[in-house]
Parts: C-alpha cells; sequence; structure tokens
C-alpha cells in the first residue's frame, strides 16, 4: 500500500524502476548487439589466452566462438573480457558479459545464492598440486606437504579445497594468496611457495610458462571434484538453452563423426540423426525453436571442429600441454563427455 | 518567526504578489532539492533492490555468519577455515589497522628525522634527505610496494640457505623469522614494574615542572623517568628469576618453523607505506619549522635558553601548530594507501572482502562494509589529530 502511494507520487521514477525490471532476454539483446560479449580467464595457455597480436585462443575461447556461430553463423563475431578469478561473477551478474566460460567450477552455492546457472561442463577436471622437484626431491605426494607454503589464487573454489584437504589430514600449512593468476604464477617460479595449486589441467598449462618447465612435476593426488563448464545469469532459459545446446552440439558432432572439414558433405548423409542435426531435414523446427537458424549446427562445426577438434587443438596431444582426453573423452570411450540427444 | 517576518514582509509590500517574496522562494527551492534527492534515493534503492531480485541475488547481512572456508595467511587473532565470514573480515580488518598504525608510527619518525635532516648544517646529509624525498614522492605508491616486494625481498635466498643474522634470526624469501620470547612464571610482574614506572614517571613529571614555574629550580626530568621505566621492570626481572626463554626458528622440510615470523608481504607493504609517506611528513616538517619566524630562535638564545632548548621549547611547539593539520592528511592518506596491499597479496580489509564478496557474490553488502570501515578509521584519526591540534593550538587569552 505505501509502496504503491509513493509510486503514484514519484510517477516518473517508478517508471524507471519498472522499465529496468522489464527488459529483454539476453540472446536478443546479444541479436540487437550484433556480437557476443564473453568472459575468459586473464591468462591460462590452452584454456585462453590472447597472443602477441591481442588474438585470443584456447579451450574456453572456442567454446565462446562456437556460441557466436551458432546465433550469428560467424565465430569471429565475439569480444572476450579477461577476468580474474574475483572478477568474474560480478561482470556476469552485471551484465557486462552474456556468459562466462572460463574454466569455472559447477557448485551449489554458485548456482543458487550467486544467481548463476550452469549450461554444463565442457571439461571435468580436479585439483592437483605442483612442485619444484629439484628443489624439493623426496617429496612424491600432497600428504608430505605439512609446512609448506602453497601459492594459490583467490577467490576460487580451489582455496575452499586446500583449506579443507589440509585440515582434513590435519596438515599446516601457509596460504599465500594472489588475485591474479599472473602474480600467483611469479610468486610461485620466484620461489615464494613450496607447492601450487589450482585444476589439474590449469598445473599443466601453468608450467609451460615457468623458466624450467621440467625442472616441476604436477604431484599425483587429485583432492577435488571440479567440472568446468560456462555460466550464465539465472532465471534466462532461453539463453542457457542456446549454451547448453552448443555444447551438446559440439558432442554430438564428435559422436557421430562430424568434423570441421566434412561437414558439407554431411550435409547430404542419409543418416537422418545426421540429417536432422545438421537441419537438412525437411520442414525443421529444431533451429528457430532454439531462437536460431536451423543450420546453426553446420555454422558452429564450420567456426570451430567438434569437440574432440576443439580439445585436440587446444589441450590435447596435438597442443604443448599433452593432455589425455581421460574422463573427457566421449561416453562411448568410457568417459563422461554425453551429448543429449537432438531429436 | 519565520512566518511573522513573512506575514511582515508582505505587508509592507500591498502591490507584489508572495510569489516573489525571497522567503518563500527560498523554502520553495529548498523543498523542491529535498524531494528531487528524496526521489533520486528511492530510485535507486528501488532499482536496485528490483535488479537484484530479478538477478536472483541473495542479498542481506546474514551471509557473515556463514563458514567462511578459507585460510589467511595472517592474522592477530585465532582464525581457521571453520571461522565465520563475519570473522575473516575482522581479521582482514585488524591486518588493516596493524599495518597502518605501525607504518605511522615509523613514517612519523623517519619523516622527522628526513625533515630535520633537510635544514641540517651538513651538506652531505642535506642533499641526502634532498634525494630521498624528491626519489619518493615522485614515484606512486604501487610502485614503491612492488620495489621493496619484487625487487627487495623476493630476491633474497630460499628458505633452506636463509641469511643467518644475529641472535638467531634469519632472513629469506619467506619473511624474518626470529626467537619469540616466552614468558615463564612470576613474568606479570615485570610488566606490573613496567606500569609503575611509567606513573611514577608520569608524577615525577608533573612534581618538576611545578617545582620549575614555582622556584625556577631544573629537576633532570627524562634520566629519572628513564631509569623508573627501565629500572623497574629490570630490577622485577631478576627478583623473579629470569622467566624468560626464546623459541628458536629451526629449518624444518619446507621452511623455518618456530619462532615468530614476518611475512615478505606485510614487510614490503609496511616499509613502502613508511619511506613512501615519511617523504610528504618530512617536507611538511620542514615547512613547519622554517615557518617559524627566525626572530624567536633569537630570542630564546637572548633570554639564555641553550640551542638544544631553544628548539625543544620555543621552535618545536610554534612549528607543531603548522606541522599538525596536513599531518593528520598525511596519516589518512597511508591508511587509505594500505589497501593496495592487494597487488601483492596481503590479507587486509579489501583482500579478504573480496574473496567474501566472490565466494557469497554480495557486492554490495561488501562493498559498503568496506566503505563504512574506512570512513570510520579515517574520521577516528581526524578525531584524534583535532583533538591534538586543539591542544597544541596557541592559546590565546
Amino acid at each position: 500500500m505505501y509502496k504503491t502511494v509513493l509510486q503514484g507520487v514519484l510517477g516518473v521514477a517508478a517508471l524507471a524502476v519498472t522499465a529496468t525490471a522489464a527488459s529483454a532476454g539476453t540472446l536478443d539483446d546479444v541479436k540487437a548487439k550484433g556480437f557476443l560479449q564473453c568472459g575468459v580467464n586473464t591468462g591460462l595457455p590452452g584454456f585462453a589466452s590472447p597472443d602477441d597480436k591481442g588474438d585470443w585462443s584456447g579451450f574456453d575461447v572456442d567454446y565462446c566462438r562456437a556460441v557466436a556461430a551458432a546465433i550469428f553463423g560467424d565465430p569471429t563475431k565475439v569480444k572476450f573480457t579477461p577476468l580474474t578469478a574475483k572478477e568474474r561473477f560480478t561482470a556476469l551478474q552485471s551484465g557486462e558479459v552474456d556468459v562466462l566460460i572460463r574454466n569455472t567450477t559447477w557448485t551449489i552455492s554458485r548456482d543458487t545464492s550467486l544467481g548463476l546457472d550452469f549450461a554444463g561442463v565442457n571439461y571435468y577436471d580436479g585439483q592437483g598440486f605442483m612442485i619444484n622437484a629439484k628443489k624439493l626431491s623426496g617429496i612424491n605426494s600432497a600428504l608430505q606437504l605439512s609446512g609448506a607454503s602453497v601459492c594459490v589464487q583467490a577467490g576460487t573454489t580451489t582455496e575452499l579445497n586446500l583449506a579443507d584437504y589440509f585440515s582434513a589430514n590435519k596438515m599446516e600449512y601457509n596460504p599465500v594468496v594472489f588475485e591474479k593468476i599472473e602474480e600467483v604464477n611469479a610468486a610461485y617460479d620466484a620461489g615464494r611457495c613450496d607447492a601450487y595449486t589450482t585444476d589439474q589441467s590449469g598445473l599443466y598449462a601453468i608450467r609451460l610458462g615457468l623458466a624450467n618447465p621440467d625442472d616441476h612435476v604436477v604431484l599425483p593426488e587429485i583432492i577435488s571434484k571440479e567440472p568446468l563448464g560456462p555460466a550464465i545469469r539465472q532465471g534466462d532459459s532461453q539463453w542457457a538453452d542456446v549454451i547448453r545446446w552448443t555444447h551438446f552440439a559440439l558432442l554430438n558432432a564428435e559422436e557421430a563423426g562430424i568434423t570441421q572439414a566434412n561437414v558439407e558433405e554431411m550435409k547430404n548423409s542419409d543418416n537422418p540423426d545426421i540429417k536432422r542435426m545438421l537441419g537438412s531435414e525437411a520442414d525443421t523446427k529444431i533451429g528457430t525453436d532454439l531462437g536460431l537458424s536451423n543450420d546453426w549446427v553446420v555454422n558452429v562445426i564450420k567456426g570451430v571442429g567438434n569437440y574432440g577438434e576443439i580439445f585436440e587443438r587446444n589441450i590435447g596431444t596435438a597442443s604443448p600441454l599433452k593432455i589425455a582426453r581421460g574422463i573427457n573423452a566421449l561416453w562411448t570411450k568410457g568417459g563422461l563427455q554425453y551429448g543429449m540427444p537432438i531429436r | 518567526m519565520a512566518s511573522q517576518d513573512i506575514a511582515e514582509s508582505g505587508r509592507e509590500s500591498p502591490g507584489v504578489s508572495f510569489l516573489y517574496d525571497p522567503k518563500i522562494r527560498g523554502i520553495f527551492y529548498q523543498a523542491v532539492v529535498f524531494i528531487a534527492i528524496i526521489t533520486l534515493i528511492y530510485w535507486i534503492v528501488g532499482n536496485t533492490v528490483a535488479n537484484l531480485q530479478r538477478s536472483n541475488i541473495a542479498s542481506g547481512f546474514g551471509f557473515l555468519k556463514g563458514r567462511a572456508g578459507f585460510d589467511v595467511s595472517q592474522s592477530l587473532v585465532q582464525y581457521t577455515s571453520d571461522s565465520t565470514y563475519g570473522r575473516a573480515l575482522y581479521v582482514g580488518f585488524l591486518n588493516t589497522l596493524y599495518v597502518a598504525i605501525i607504518g605511522i608510527v615509523t613514517a612519523s619518525i623517519l619523516g622527522f628525522l628526513i625533515g630535520i635532516g633537510r635544514l641540517s648544517q651538513n651538506w652531505l646529509i642535506r642533499k641526502i634527505c634532498l634525494v630521498y624525498v624528491e626519489v619518493f614522492r615522485n614515484i606512486p605508491p604501487l610502485l614503491v610496494i612492488f620495489f621493496w616486494y619484487f625487487g627487495v625481498l623476493s630476491v633474497l635466498p630460499q628458505a633452506r640457505e636463509s641469511l643467518s643474522l644475529p641472535f638467531s634470526s634469519y632472513l629469506n624469501n619467506r619473511g624474518f623469522s626470529f626467537p619469540a620470547p616466552v614468558w615463564g612464571h612470576n613474568a606479570g610482574l615485570i610488566g606490573i614494574a613496567l606500569i609503575v614506572g611509567l606513573v611514577l614517571s608520569f608524577l615525577v613529571a608533573r612534581w618538576a615542572r611545578k617545582r620549575q614555574m614555582a622556584t625556577g629550580q631544573i629537576f633532570p626530568v627524562y634520566r629519572t623517568a628513564a631509569a623508573l621505566i627501565l629500572g623497574l621492570p629490570l630490577l622485577a626481572f631478576v627478583v623473579t628469576g629470569f622467566p624468560l626463554s626464546f623459541d628458536l626458528p629451526k629449518l624444518g622440510t619446507f621452511n623455518l618453523s618456530g619462532g615468530a615470523q614476518v611475512k615478505p608481504e606485510f614487510l614490503a607493504l609496511y616499509l613502502a607505506l613508511s619511506f613512501y609517506t615519511a617523504a610528504f611528513i618530512a617536507e611538511t616538517v620542514r615547512a613547519g619549522i622554517l615557518g617559524v619566524n627566525k626572530g624567536q630562535t633569537e630570542a630564546s638564545y637572548a633570554l639564555g635558553l641553550r640551542p638544544g632548548q631553544a628548539t625543544r621549547l620555543v621552535v618545536i611547539p610554534q612549528a607543531l601548530r603548522i606541522i599538525i593539520p596536513p599531518l593528520s592528511s598525511q596519516y589518512l592518506n597511508l591508511t587509505k594507501n594500505s589497501s593496495l596491499a592487494i597487488a601483492i597479496g596481503y590479507p587486509d580489509l579489501v583482500a579478504v572482502g573480496g574473496t567474501i564478496l566472490n565466494q557469497t557474490g554480495q557486492s554490495i553488502e561488501v562493498v559498503g562494509i568496506w566503505m563504512v570501515v574506512y570512513l570510520g578509521i579515517s574520521l577516528i584519526t581526524s578525531g584524534l589529530m583535532n583533538w591534538f591540534n586543539a591542544k597544541m593550538a596557541l592559546v590565546e587569552r
């Protein structure tokens, strides 16, 4: 009642409030803007890092390009916002980025109280430790790290897992916490800490950038589950669908053997599954129901390739990181990556 | 009263409409501005609440009771990862205060020495102080912090090759380790002796001043006070049978364990803030001393005061009146600059708050807490300095 009266008195102000509250969905905003604003890591080789010309590359970066290709048919219609671990959620909540694809762990508190939704898991990871084996010979397990100084990035699940792991194993440690990944890397390389902890994929990537990569080893223990995936603002299911199904399309394309090279000829395939996925079925409405064009999967695969191609190119055996597919293999090959059926 | 005036002014000029009455106009415009500001605040708050609800972000300060889950590298009070977010913020707040207070003390001492050094008769001292001031005053504080952290402290040797210093203390790139005193039985007596010494010195100083006012006789107050403050605890120390042992730092698998340790992040921030602010304080002090008329010194010599007495009793009290107000600003600057700690990972209020903000997503609340805390610290500092200033100000009769 009080509010109604006030709103009547302050008509203009109240109008402004309601006008802000009823804005369009993210997909329409992105289409109107003409490009996708994608939040990525500030510099994690293999996942998202700029080269000396400022061109971004990496696994997460290719996911951003895949979404851009699905919406615009053009993988280059994307702008990247490098974000630190601490900045990322505020940037997403405030609308500074449309989607956050920045090796971000899916947890229940982020999904609920942070006002986020996760659209899937594009990389199943786990947290590990890296040490300088040359200086600390004789250490070959994380359980021997009692008393060590451990470098970690602020505001990550890593920081929390680290505290839990050491207290569960009744070990002491000194956290050395920095906000930017570059600062953590520099501190570890300078010997400020004995061990570096983050997701194992990250450790392999960071090791490449150290002064003497061969001196450092990643310890065998994996102390946590880190399902990394794209995050969006909560309550926009149309936009969630676009991101989620782009991810599934990449997986299904790999499963069906559709690659960047053969996608055009695959359009004429007799296989009804492939025809449906690539939008060459007569009177198909799959793409338009999603708010995209019917050849969206063709655009995605033409733009960046399928999941396996993205993986191999950026972090797999064809890359300096040489990470094995492991649990990120397709379900048909004993892994966890499982694309929901496009039908 | 006001309404009567309006009525009167209305009567005096019957031909003019009340719309042209300056008083009514004044009230009208004030009312318009007031309503506009209230509307703006209402709109901002309403808009924020609506947007927060629309984005499904939890709000309120309930999150402060949640389990923090992360560790903090330096804490002045008991803190573990099982403590609450509120406790973590408190730890950060104490760390900010800690570095600010120690920094202010060091910067003041250093600043006064250098400020006086700039007026020295000795050419070398004068020029060294000049170079110091010009160098530190013209570099941004963040670079001074980086200089200490990356340039000085991180190039120190590794823990296993620590530099050995006298008294079993060690310096390495993990910080400065030194023996921690462990007090035994009856050690409390020493503290009591110290307090008694302080109180007695204060009483002696008061008595000596009264006697000097009455008879003109001078009593050696400083020497007596030193004897009381140092002698009494020393006596207690001997009487209680030397109840003090030391916990020496020892080399563990990774770090030096045992003893007490000062982390390089704290050292870098503390040294940088002290050295940076000292340059500004030095200039303030120099200005204050030069601001006292030379005639004052000459007059005190003419009265028979020795140079030391002239400086202490005549020049400095007058210089302080000029120095204190700008000095307060420097203290506030130092406290606020301490938030640059985030660049080198010292867990101050901003760094810890940032982690909490990221984990709970409650940016508005955390930023609000930051602002209130810094405002509070600054207002308290200003209050103290204003009190000190009033005490030092020229008493006019």
